[in-house]
């Protein structure tokens, strides 16, 4: 009998996903499920999707989702963590979403310290809405609302979101990651899990930024895409671990 | 004499509003409105208009900074939709508390929830109240033509308020349509440069926005009141002067076969072309069915609309938004309340329909037609209907 070394994750749903060929969201959607079915936390997990192109994440994921309004995703995990404590609650948003129209609410759900998770999916650009400029959309990126790319003067700096929540003291975890390559992916999934086990060991707020593929916005082909956050956008907004307070991490400061 | 071309609207509506030569404009991406704000992006970064574009974090931010730019005397315009319109909603009534003369498209589309994004008008009708000179769209030359005399009509010094031009979303933003695109130089000649009342400068200061309790604060709503009920004298003259420049007349209320008319339908924005294909079939039929057109909402045109029905024996009042609990659609609360006051009361139905993108073909309309004409009750009727919903 073939033995079954890979196969779809148990809580992803038999949905086909509609994200666009070499889109990073389909691979951060598996990630986050095989980590629930990896800790087995499955029916006490609450997500909350955004607007964007992840709207329909409640088609893909067989979970409680309940939807936010565009940016509203961490106050209204506040609300269901706060009443459901003993829920794991993860919001899942774009750079649009978190950076610009709910920095207030990722801010201030930060500051307070909410024992929440956010995955954070930055492609630099408004990916649903036709790739407008975005938060993150790098200096001298063109998009559809800077035709003659981001100008500084004009339309601000890339904002990083990682660095500027980690000063903050009610944050626990935070990792920038990506999906590029095997490894990366493999990277990504091991912050998806400790971000998780940062709530369930009730440390405060964990934020996973993923850097993702936005081949059809960026006008590029997938693996163009790839190459283009390893050597373009990840020079910007760098791989790294930005806060971990978590024990382990602790002692290794500790040692070193 | 402008050329006449094939554009999307929001494009065409975006090329309108640079021939107006705006100072600033103040934008954030929502579906169906965010082709208006990269189009008008595209005309600044190629030069063609002189303005300042600024993409900022929300729609909150987008008002707030037309806003702030309106008070340097600056010619200021935005867009927004939905969602975006509701996140707006806090400053609107300040625009035109401060009485500036913004201007902005609306692509309407529907409220959440559920989440959609498709057309219908509960995202202007909760704006209602707000202060703002509405105006709606029925086609793509409309919405070009409504666009630019929206700027006449908010600096005209006696009305300095806010104009939005509701464009239905998809159905008219994202709809190629043939649209006569006027000259710079007939739009310049239209439209003079914007003489503000007041503006923020060192060298005159002044105060806008200042604090008023119960000792102002009245007045200062009824001035707003009567500033907006004037502003229909100013909104006749405009569509005046451009009916004689353009050839293109613009009326607060528009009829078709309404003259002889029995029964009387009313709808408001791009629904009014499919209710006309089902109005020449009924008329085919014999059947003495006609059309009314509301382009103005606010201010109301109480007179226009009374005239309008003075003959119907019935009359069906469509809705593409429900006051919930209510007296049914928004528009038949209206009609309502301006037939009251009027000699004339004919049975009046009202259809709530095409919520949420849901399509309204012909049949739909000759439909509601056939279901009023066999309703040989004609008293007055407090009820609405959902039409073709499920159960």
């Amino acid at each position: 009998m073939a033995k079954v070394i890979f196969q779809r994750p148990k809580y992803l749903k038999e949905n086909v996903f509609h994200y666009c060929p070499g889109c990073g969201h389909s691979i951060a959607h598996r990630l986050i499920a095989e980590v629930i079915e990896e800790m087995g936390i499955r029916g006490i997990t609450i997500g909350v999707p955004p607007a964007g192109c992840a709207v329909l994440a409640y088609n893909y994921f067989d979970l409680d989702m309940i939807e936010a309004q565009h940016g509203r995703g961490p106050a209204l995990a506040t609300g269901l963590k706060r009443t459901l404590p003993d829920r794991f609650v993860f919001s899942y948003q774009g750079d649009g979403d978190l950076a610009a129209i709910g920095i207030a609410e990722s801010f201030h759900a930060a500051n307070r310290g909410e024992n929440i998770t956010v995955f954070f999916i930055n492609n630099a650009v408004y990916g649903m809405t036709g790739g407008q400029m975005a938060p993150t959309t790098i200096l001298e990126q063109r998009t559809t609302t800077t035709p003659a790319g981001r100008h500084k003067t004009l339309d601000g700096y890339p904002v990083k979101v990682c660095e500027l929540l980690s000063q903050l003291p009610g944050v626990a975890y935070a990792q920038r990651c990506t999906l590029t390559s095997p490894a990366q992916v493999n990277k990504t999934k091991k912050a998806i899990r400790k971000a998780f086990q940062c709530q369930k060991d009730a440390l405060g707020f964990s934020i996973v930024e993923i850097l993702s593929p936005c081949p059809t916005n960026w006008k590029m082909s997938p693996i163009d895409a790839c190459k283009w956050i390893d050597e373009v956008m990840s020079k910007e907004f760098p791989l790294d671990v930005f806060k971990d307070i978590t024990p382990a991490a602790q002692k290794n400061t500790e040692a070193v | 004499m402008g050329k006449r071309v094939g554009l999307e609207v929001t494009v065409a509506v975006a090329e309108a509003v640079a021939l107006c030569r705006i100072d600033m404009a103040g934008g954030y991406p929502i579906t169906p409105q965010s082709h208006i704000a990269e189009h008008l992006s595209n005309l600044v970064a190629d030069g063609v208009l002189d303005a300042e574009f600024v993409t900022v974090e929300s729609e909150h931010s987008a008002m707030s900074a037309v806003i702030g730019a309106s008070a340097t005397g600056a010619r200021s315009y935005t867009a927004t939709a939905s969602q975006g319109l509701l996140l707006m909603n806090e400053l609107l009534p300040i625009a035109s508390a401060m009485r500036l003369p913004i201007c902005m498209a609306i692509a309407n589309r529907a409220v959440s929830g559920p989440l959609n994004i498709l057309n219908d008008h509960s995202d202007i009708m909760p704006q209602r109240d707000t202060g703002w000179i509405t105006l709606f769209a029925e086609n793509g030359q409309e919405a070009v033509d409504l666009s630019i005399q929206a700027f006449k009509i908010a600096e005209h010094k006696d009305v300095m308020l806010p104009v939005c031009v509701n464009i239905d979303g998809f159905q008219l933003t994202h709809m190629v349509e043939p649209v006569e695109m006027p000259t710079q130089e007939e739009v310049d000649k239209f439209l003079p440069p914007f003489a503000p009342h007041a503006t923020l400068h060192p060298a005159k200061p002044v105060t806008m926005g200042a604090f008023a309790m119960s000792d102002y604060f009245a007045e200062i709503m009824k001035a707003k009141d009567e500033a907006i009920k004037n502003s229909k004298k100013v909104i006749l003259e405009v569509w005046d002067e451009w009916g004689k420049m353009f050839g293109r007349n613009y009326k607060a209320v528009e009829s078709y076969r309404a003259q002889d008319a029995e029964i009387l339908m009313l709808t408001m924005g791009s629904m009014g072309e499919t209710a006309q294909v089902a109005i020449d079939e009924l008329r085919d039929k014999g059947i003495k069915a006609g059309l009314v057109k509301l382009r103005l909402w606010r201010p109301f045109p109480f007179e226009e609309i009374r005239a309008a029905l003075k003959n119907a024996k019935k009359l069906i009042v469509t809705d593409r938004a429900c006051s919930f609990g209510g007296p049914g659609g928004p528009v038949f609360s209206e009609i309502k309340s301006a037939l009251y006051a009027g000699d004339h009361h004919p049975a009046i139905y009202n259809f709530i329909y095409g919520l949420g993108g849901r399509d309204v073909p012909v049949q739909d309309f000759t439909g509601m037609f056939e279901k009023v004409i066999a309703d040989t009750d004609n008293k007055a009727k407090d009820t609405y209907e959902f039409w073709g919903v499920r159960e």
